[in-house]
């Protein structure tokens, strides 16, 4: 079976992230001045052949162990794996 | 054989400061050999360096994609038996990634690319480096990156200091720390550190951009001697 897996990779918390921080910081330019605890991640979207939705779980997860985040400062979640149509 | 001690020095796609440290090692009397990174061979060199710039554009972490280069199983196994691997600027980068080091390098605090002089004071005289130096000495050397600032968890935090781990520091022309000093936000001001065994070093500053008093400060010239005789012991044990 052919399945779509989402991946998010974000910083971890207490990591100071400069990226979240100017974004944050051009919001209230543009108007909105409510916003705040801006954080800047990484999506990964990726393909896989797979026997079943929990291996290919399985396998994304240790993908994303090995090579999609580093774990001294992200984590990950699999935000979703779903079957691909006309696969 | 020229019993020159030979460093290698590796070519990922994106590397930029591979010829300047062949050409440092080359001015400080060593023997430098171009080694390039889809290959699985060291060729019998006696230290490595992994050279500064954007290995395969930095893409999804700086130094994520070359650890998985083929060469750098060769440089895992050279390091494991003790052979001297020194990473700089994206090099570091490769060594974290790699498990080599610990730590990781994240954007600046600042959020802007630093390309300036910095002062490093040394801060153990067990590294490739600086075995021809004692804990204290100061060195001119420049930085140039984007990620730049040393991160590590709060358990590898504590056993870098606790092992004294840390080879350089950013510091002022006395030696003395400050913020203002950080040209990056690293923790604890860290510039360069060690693993255990003392011969693998990673630093962000560039020593092969001050070997030259023709252009510029030579503060990267005691820390390349210190690689070449380190090289050499291995050369003649």
């Amino acid at each position: 079976m052919r399945y779509r897996a989402q991946v998010v990779v974000s910083l971890k918390d207490g990591l100071l992230d400069p990226q979240g921080k100017a974004v944050e910081g051009s919001l209230p330019a543009l108007g909105w001045t409510n916003v705040s605890g801006v954080r800047v991640g990484r999506y990964v979207q990726l393909d896989l052949e797979a026997d079943g939705a929990d291996a290919a779980e399985d396998q994304v997860r240790r993908m994303a162990e090995r090579l999609l985040s580093n774990p001294v400062i992200e984590t990950f979640d699999v935000v979703d794996i779903s079957e691909r149509d006309g696969a | 054989m020229s019993g020159l001690p030979r460093v290698g020095v590796v070519t990922f796609p994106g590397s930029l400061d591979d010829r300047d440290a062949l050409r440092a090692v080359a001015f400080m009397g060593g023997e430098g050999v171009p080694l390039w990174h889809a290959d699985r061979d060291l060729r019998g060199v006696d230290a490595v360096i992994l050279p500064g710039g954007f290995s395969y554009g930095d893409y999804l972490r700086c130094g994520a994609i070359a650890r998985f280069a083929p060469v750098m199983e060769e440089v895992a196994a050279f390091a494991d038996a003790g052979g001297p691997v020194v990473g700089i600027c994206n090099g570091f980068q490769i060594l974290c990634e790699a498990g080599l080091l610990p730590g990781a390098l994240v954007r600046n605090r600042q959020l802007r690319f630093v390309c300036r002089w910095v002062e490093v004071r040394v801060e153990t005289s067990i590294s490739p480096l600086t075995g021809d130096l004692v804990a204290g000495e100061v060195l001119r050397v420049p930085v140039k990156h984007g990620e730049g600032r040393f991160v590590a968890t709060d358990e590898q935090l504590a056993r870098i200091e606790g092992e004294g781990l840390v080879v350089f520091r950013y510091c002022a022309a006395d030696g003395s720390l400050g913020d203002v000093h950080n040209p990056n936000g690293a923790s604890n001001a860290i510039a360069g550190i060690r693993n255990e065994a003392g011969n693998v070093v990673g630093l962000m500053p560039h020593p092969e951009h001050a070997v030259d008093p023709d252009v510029g400060a030579t503060g990267g010239q005691p820390l390349f001697a210190s690689l070449l005789s380190n090289a050499l012991a291995r050369v003649a044990p």
